[in-house]
C-alpha cells in the first residue's frame, strides 16, 4: 500500500492552483482532504503523476451567508459542517448526512467538496445537494461558472468539474416557509457508507405537502431525484397513508447495481422503505 | 462493565489475584513506544516486497523479472525456480489421520500458483518504495487451470482437481465414533430407534483473523548466527520450524516475537514470508525486512473457519437427546499449513457440548481448494461445534414443541455429576450449569422480553424481537502433551517458566507463553507477587526471545495462564523451597519451624524475628554465608504439563430486534455468565469476554470472506471485509460464576476463546427466534440485512450474495494500472 511516485505542489491561491494543474502534465489529481484520494493511490488503482494540495489554498474554508444562500467553501472539512451554525440553521441535512459519514478522523480530513466531486454513488452528500438544488461553483482557466445540482452528477465517479477545473464553493439556497428535513440512510455498520440512503426535504402546510424533494443515495451511477414520488407529495394530505403510497414509487426507472450488500431487487425494496421512512420523518409525521 | 467495578471494591486483604488491576504493559503498547517489528532498522537493510499471483489456478509458463531487476535500488530479484531446491516445504504439524495426504507447500511458487496471492518472485530493494515500486515491472505468464471454490462439488465424482498430482481433492477423513472408543452407544442404533431426528445444514463462512498489526519479519544474519524477529504469535515454535525447513541449525537460529499487535490465531503460523526473509538473508548476507500491506493480509495471511456442517439429532418424545451425528466438509484451502487439518479434529471433541449424550459419531473430510489455507482462528474447531450444537438444540425445541432451555436443562449435565466423562471422551472437570443460566436469565431480563416479544408478536410490529440461548463449554489449556501425542499433534502442550531474584530483590519471570496482547505482563506479576510476597510494581516478566526465554511454546488455545501461568506459580514453590534453606541458615532456625508469609520468613512462635525473601536475593548475590552443600541461588525453573485440559463453561442470552421491512438486526441486550475459573484479574478477564464477544458477534452479523468465480478475494480491504467497531455492538451485561479448575494450582480454566465460541450460536439463534412464526428456519452466516429480508419474505437461508464488491471508495478496477503480479 505505497503509492505510485508523484509529484506535488502546494498551492496558496486558486489561481495558483490552476496553474500546477495546468503545469502537472498528463494525469493530475486535486487533493483536498485526502480520504477518497490516498486510499486509491495507496491501492495503485490511481497513479498521478501530480497531486495538487489545495490544504493551504485561502478562502476555500468556511461556510458564509450570502442574502437569499448560505455558501459552503470546497475545503470547508466534515467537522467544520457539523459544527457550523448557517447550516444548523438553514440546511441541517447537510449536517444530519454529514454526521453519517465515516468515523471522526475520516470526518476531521474529509471535506464537502471532496465527497462532492469524487461523486460516489455510496457517498451521502450529493444526494443531499441534488435534493437542497444547490448551486456548484467551478472555475478553471476558462473563468467561473455556476452549475445546478441537476446538472452536476454526470455519471459513475464523474462530475461537471472538468479537467484543469476546480469546484471552490456550493451554494445552497435557503428555504422559505415550513420545511422539514431528513436524511435516513441504511448501512451495516456505523462507519460504512450507505447501501442505500433517502434524504426527504418536505414543505407542509395547512396538514398538506405542499412540496417534497427526494434525493436517492446509491440507486444508480449518480444520485438520483425520485420525480414520481415527489409529484405523488405534492399537495397530497399529510398522513402516512399518502406518504406510504407516494414511496412505493421511489424505486420507478432507477438501475442499482449489485454488490456484496444488496442486490438490485432488495436495493429498489429498500429505496421504497426508507423513502416512506424519510418523508414521515420530513414531513412530522 | 459495571461487573467490574462491583469487584474492585472488594479484593481480599492485599492479594493480589483477584485485583482489577490495569495492564502494566497497555501505556506502551497503545502509544506505540515500543518495538514492533516494523520499528526495527538495521544498519545496510533491505526490504523484500512480494509479486504475487493474480489468478487462483495456473501453471507458470514464463517468468521475466528482468525489468524488475534493473528497476532504481532493486539489489535482487528472486524467483520461484531461485529458491526451488533450498525451500523445502512449509511445516504441517498436525497429520489427524496415518493416510492424510499433503502435497507439500512451498514457499514460493515454482511451475504452479494454486491460489490468488501467492509468492511468485520476491524484489529486495534499498527502500520499501522501490520494492514495491518494481513489483510492478515483474511479467509472469500464467496458463489458466480450472478453479475449484465449492467443497460440495470440489468431493463429488469427476471434479476439476486443486493438485493434479494427487488423487482428489480429500486431503483426509477423519473419524470419531463414540461407539468404537468405548465412549459411548452405537450411533446407527440410537438414531434407528429415535423418535424424532432432526438433520441440518449449516454453513460456518470463512474468517479472516484481521489481527490489528500486519505481519512483518526482520533477519539479520551474523556470520553462521540468525536472528529473526516476527510479529508471530509462536516464537518457540517457529524457531524449531524454520530450522528444520532451511537446514539452519536450530541453536545457530535465535526468533525473536518483540511485541506484537494481535494474532487471533492468525500468527499461529510458519509464514512463507518468513521461510523467504530467512532464504533471501542467508543469500545476501545482509539484513532484510518485510512487512506485508493491509490488502496482502487479508488476501495471504491465513483465514479461518470454512466448514459445512452436516449434523443430525435424535431425541425421544420427551426431549431426551439419543445421539449425536456429524459430518463436515473442511477447506483446507490450497496447502496444509501449521495445524490446518487438526481445527476440524479439534473440535470432534466439542460436539457434544455440555450435553449427555449416549451416542456419537463425526466424520470430517479435509477439502482443497484454490483459496489460501484455512488454519486457527479464535476458538479453531471449538466455535464451529459449538454452533452446530447450540443451533440443532434450538431445532430438536421446535420439533419438539419444547422450550430451548428446557430441553437444554433436561439433557445437560448436573452439577453434582462432576468430573463428568462424555460421549467423546473428554473429562469435564467443574461447573454449574444451572446457576450460570439463572444468573444469565436475571442479567438480561429474560421473563420481561419474553412478554416484549409475545406483545410484538400480535400486534404484528414490523420489529420482531427474539431471544437466543447458547449454554456452552469449551476445552482450554491446550494441552496435555499425553493427550496431544493420541492425537498426532506435533508438539507437546507443556509449558516454562523461570525466576530470576536479582540482588536488589527485584524479579525477573521469564516466560514461555509469548503474549500478543493479552496482557501476561499484569497477570504474570500478580501470580507472583503474591506467591513471593514481593510488590506488584517489583516483577518484571520477559518474554518472547528464544534466547532469553529458550523453552515455551507459545500462546493460543487459552492456554497461557491455565499452563504458562502454573508454570510460573510452581517456578516461584521452588523460589520458597530454595530461599527456605538460606533463611534457616541466616536465622539459625530449623527449615521446619520457618514459615513463609506476605514475602517473609519467620520462625514459628518467635515474634519479631524475620528475613524477606527479597533481602535473601541480596544475601545470596553476596554469597557471603549460606549453607554447605547447596548452589549460591535461589533461581528457578519450573516445567508444567497439565494431566486434563480446563472445562470453561457459560451461558449466553441475546435478544435481538429484526426490522422485518428491511432485514436489519439489532442486538437489544445481550448477557453473559462465564466460568472461567479463579479470576486473577477480573479487568482482563472483562476485556477478552468483550473481545471475544465481539469478534463471535462478528461472524454472525458482520465477517464473511467472499471468493468471486474466478477466485480473486472479493473482501480483500475492510470496505467490503466488515469488522465492527465498537459503535456497532451493544453493551455486554457479563457475570462470573467461580469453579476453580482441578487441574492446575491456580485453578484457571481459560477466558481467551470463551466470547467467541458462546456467542455466535446465541446470536443467531435470536434472530430465529424472532423471525421463526414468519416461516423462517435458517439464516446463513453472517446475516447481512439482505439476507434476513429474503428469508422472511422468499424463504430459504437468505442465499448466497452477489460477488461483487461495493462500489464505496472503489474505482473502476479498469481504472486501474497495469497490476501484473498484483500486490496491492
Ligand atoms: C473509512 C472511510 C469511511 C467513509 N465513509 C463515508 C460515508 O459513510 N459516507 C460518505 O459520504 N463518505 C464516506 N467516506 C468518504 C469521505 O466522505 C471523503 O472525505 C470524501 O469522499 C472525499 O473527500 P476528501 O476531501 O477526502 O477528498 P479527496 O480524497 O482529497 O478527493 C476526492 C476526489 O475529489 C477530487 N477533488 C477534491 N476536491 C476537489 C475540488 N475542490 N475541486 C476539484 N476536485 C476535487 C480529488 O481530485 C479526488 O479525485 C469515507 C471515507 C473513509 C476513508
Amino acid at each position: 500500500m505505497i503509492p505510485a511516485p508523484f509529484a506535488y505542489a502546494r498551492p496558496t491561491t486558486v489561481d495558483e492552483a490552476l496553474q500546477a494543474i495546468a503545469d502537472g502534465g498528463e494525469d493530475v489529481k486535486v487533493l483536498a482532504g485526502g480520504q477518497s484520494l490516498i486510499p486509491v493511490m495507496r491501492l495503485r488503482l490511481a497513479a498521478p503523476e501530480t497531486v495538487v494540495d489545495l490544504g493551504k489554498v485561502e478562502g476555500l474554508r468556511g461556510v458564509r451567508d450570502d442574502g437569499d444562500a448560505i455558501v459552503i467553501g470546497a475545503m470547508t472539512t466534515h467537522s467544520d459542517v457539523l459544527a457550523d451554525p448557517l447550516i444548523a440553521e438553514h440546511a441541517p441535512l447537510i449536517a444530519e448526512a454529514t454526521g453519517t459519514v465515516a468515523d471522526r478522523q475520516v470526518r476531521h480530513r474529509g471535506t464537502f467538496g471532496g465527497a462532492l466531486v469524487h461523486a460516489d454513488p455510496a457517498g451521502d452528500l450529493p444526494a443531499v445537494a441534488l435534493a437542497l438544488d444547490a448551486e456548484f461553483v467551478i472555475v478553471g482557466p476558462g473563468g467561473r461558472r455556476t452549475v445546478p445540482a441537476s446538472e452536476f452528477f454526470l455519471d459513475y465517479l464523474t462530475t461537471a468539474v472538468g479537467e484543469g477545473e476546480l469546484l471552490v464553493e456550493v451554494r445552497v439556497p435557503k428555504l422559505a416557509g415550513s420545511w422539514g428535513m431528513h436524511y435516513e440512510k441504511f448501512n451495516r455498520v456505523a462507519q460504512a457508507w450507505s447501501i442505500v440512503a433517502v434524504a426527504a426535504v418536505v414543505r407542509r402546510e395547512n396538514g398538506r405537502i405542499t412540496e417534497a424533494r427526494v434525493g436517492l443515495t446509491n440507486m444508480g451511477p449518480t444520485p438520483l431525484r425520485a420525480r414520481q414520488v415527489e409529484e405523488a407529495l405534492a399537495g397530497a394530505e399529510a398522513t402516512a397513508e399518502a406518504v406510504a403510497a407516494a414511496s412505493e414509487r421511489a424505486a420507478d426507472g432507477t438501475e442499482p447495481s449489485s454488490d456484496l450488500n444488496a442486490q438490485a431487487d432488495y436495493r429498489q425494496h429498500l429505496a421504497r422503505v426508507l423513502t416512506r421512512r424519510a418523508v414521515s420523518t420530513a414531513a412530522g409525521l | 462493565m459495571t461487573a467490574v467495578e462491583e469487584r474492585t471494591g472488594t479484593p481480599g486483604p492485599d492479594k493480589e489475584i483477584g485485583k482489577a488491576r490495569r495492564r502494566k504493559e497497555d501505556a506502551r503498547l497503545i502509544t506505540g513506544r515500543t518495538t514492533w517489528t516494523d520499528n526495527m532498522v538495521l544498519p545496510g537493510m533491505l526490504h523484500l516486497a512480494v509479486v504475487r499471483s493474480p489468478v487462483a489456478h495456473a501453471r507458470i509458463t514464463n517468468v521475466d523479472v528482468t525489468a524488475a531487476r534493473e528497476a532504481p535500488g532493486v539489489v535482487a530479484v528472486f524467483t520461484g525456480r531461485d529458491l526451488a531446491d533450498e525451500q523445502g516445504s512449509l511445516p504441517c504439524a498436525w497429520p489427524v489421520t496415518p493416510d492424510m495426504v499433503n502435497p507439500g507447500h512451498p514457499s514460493i511458487a515454482v511451475d504452479q500458483v494454486n491460489h490468488v496471492g501467492e509468492a511468485v518472485a520476491v524484489i529486495v530493494a534499498r527502500s520499501k518504495a522501490a520494492a514495491q515500486d518494481a513489483v510492478e515491472l515483474a511479467d509472469i505468464d500464467y496458463e489458466p487451470l480450472p478453479v475449484v471454490l465449492d467443497m460440495e462439488q470440489a468431493v463429488a465424482e469427476g471434479a476439476d482437481l486443486v493438485h493434479d498430482h494427487l488423487e482428489s481433492n480429500t486431503s483426509y477423513h477423519f473419524v470419531f465414533d463414540a461407539g468404537e472408543t468405548g465412549t459411548g452407544g452405537d450411533t446407527e442404533q440410537a438414531f434407528s430407534g429415535a423418535d424424532v431426528v432432526v438433520s441440518r445444514r449449516f454453513v460456518q463462512q470463512r474468517l479472516i483473523p484481521a489481527f490489528m498489526e500486519p505481519r512483518s519479519a526482520v533477519v539479520q544474519p551474523q556470520g553462521d548466527n540468525y536472528t529473526l524477529w516476527s510479529s508471530t504469535q509462536i516464537p518457540h515454535i517457529l524457531r524449531v520450524m524454520a530450522a528444520m525447513v532451511t537446514g539452519i541449525p536450530e541453536h545457530k537460529l535465535r526468533v525473536i516475537a518483540p511485541d506484537v499487535g494481535g494474532g487471533f490465531g492468525g500468527k499461529l503460523q510458519v509464514n512463507p514470508e518468513e521461510i523467504l526473509c530467512l532464504l533471501i538473508a542467508r543469500r545476501l548476507g545482509k539484513p532484510v525486512k518485510w512487512t506485508e500491506t493491509r490488502s496482502e493480509s487479508l488476501m495471504t495471511a491465513h483465514h479461518g473457519r470454512d466448514q459445512i456442517q452436516y449434523v443430525d439429532v435424535a431425541a425421544d418424545r420427551e426431549g431426551n437427546i439419543l445421539g449425536l451425528r456429524v459430518r463436515l466438509l473442511a477447506d483446507m484451502g490450497a496447502y496444509l499449513r501449521l495445524i490446518t487439518p487438526g481445527v476440524p479434529a479439534l473440535g470432534a471433541f466439542m460436539y457434544p457440548g455440555i450435553y449427555k449424550f449416549p451416542a456419537y459419531r463425526f466424520e470430517c473430510d479435509g477439502v482443497f481448494t484454490n483459496k489460501v489455507p484455512t488454519d486457527a482462528y479464535r476458538g479453531a474447531g471449538r466455535p464451529e461445534a459449538t454452533f452446530a450444537i447450540e443451533r440443532i438444540m434450538d431445532e430438536l425445541a421446535v420439533e419438539l414443541g419444547m422450550d430451548p432451555l428446557e430441553l437444554r436443562r433436561k439433557n445437560w449435565i448436573d452439577a453434582a455429576e462432576f468430573p463428568f466423562t462424555t460421549v467423546a471422551g473428554l473429562a469435564y472437570d467443574s461447573g454449574d450449569y444451572e446457576t450460570a443460566t439463572q444468573q444469565a436469565l436475571e442479567l438480561l431480563g429474560y421473563d420481561e422480553l419474553r412478554e416484549e416479544q409475545r406483545r410484538r408478536r400480535e400486534s404484528n410490529d414490523p420489529v420482531q424481537l427474539g431471544i437466543g440461548i447458547s449454554t456452552f463449554t469449551e476445552m482450554c489449556g491446550l494441552a496435555p502433551s499425553r493427550v496431544l501425542g493420541s492425537l498426532a499433534f506435533g508438539a507437546g502442550g507443556w509449558e516454562s517458566a523461570s525466576i530470576r531474584m536479582l540482588p536488589t530483590g527485584k524479579v525477573e519471570v521469564v516466560t514461555g507463553s509469548t503474549p500478543h496482547g493479552q496482557g501476561h505482563e499484569t497477570a504474570w506479576s500478580q501470580l507472583v507477587a503474591d506467591s513471593l510476597g514481593v510488590p506488584f510494581e517489583d516483577v518484571e516478566v520477559l518474554h518472547g526471545d528464544t534466547a532469553i526465554s529458550s523453552r515455551g511454546l507459545d500462546t493460543y488455545g487459552s492456554r497461557s495462564l491455565v499452563v504458562g501461568g502454573s508454570a510460573v506459580v510452581k517456578a516461584a514453590d521452588k523460589v520458597i523451597a530454595k530461599a527456605r534453606r538460606i533463611a534457616a541458615h541466616l536465622l539459625e532456625a530449623s527449615e521446619d519451624d520457618l514459615e513463609f508469609s506476605g514475602g517473609k520468613f519467620s520462625v514459628r512462635g518467635t515474634p519479631g524475628t524475620g528475613l524477606g525473601i527479597q533481602e535473601i536475593a541480596l544475601a545470596i548475590f553476596a554469597a557471603h554465608d549460606y549453607p554447605e552443600g547447596i548452589e549460591p541461588s535461589i533461581d528457578a525453573e519450573a516445567t508444567f504439563d497439565p494431566e486434563n485440559f480446563s472445562f470453561p463453561h457459560g451461558t449466553h442470552l441475546c435478544a435481538m430486534e429484526v426490522d422485518t421491512e428491511t432485514g436489519f438486526v439489532k442486538i437489544r441486550k445481550y448477557a453473559s455468565v462465564d466460568d472461567v475459573g479463579t479470576i486473577v484479574n477480573p479487568l482482563i478477564v472483562e476485556g477478552q469476554v468483550h473481545g471475544g464477544l465481539a469478534q463471535g458477534i462478528a461472524q454472525a452479523l458482520y465477517e464473511e470472506a467472499i471468493y468471486d468465480d474466478d477466485g480473486n478475494l472479493t473482501t480483500g480491504t475492510f470496505v467490503d471485509y466488515l469488522v465492527p467497531a465498537a459503535s456497532d455492538l451493544p453493551h455486554f451485561d457479563t457475570g462470573n460464576t467461580v469453579h476453580a479448575a482441578p487441574g492446575n494450582p491456580i485453578g484457571a480454566k481459560g477466558v481467551g476463546e470463551a466470547g467467541c465460541i458462546a456467542s455466535t450460536p446465541a446470536v443467531v439463534n435470536a434472530a430465529l427466534d424472532a423471525v421463526r412464526h414468519l416461516g423462517v428456519q435458517d439464516i446463513r452466516m453472517p446475516l447481512t440485512p439482505e439476507r434476513v429480508w429474503r428469508a422472511i419474505h422468499q424463504g430459504g437461508d437468505g442465499g448466497d450474495r452477489a460477488p461483487a464488491r461495493s462500489n464505496a471508495q472503489a474505482v473502476d478496477s479498469s481504472d486501474a494500472p497495469s497490476t501484473s503480479g498484483g500486490a496491492l
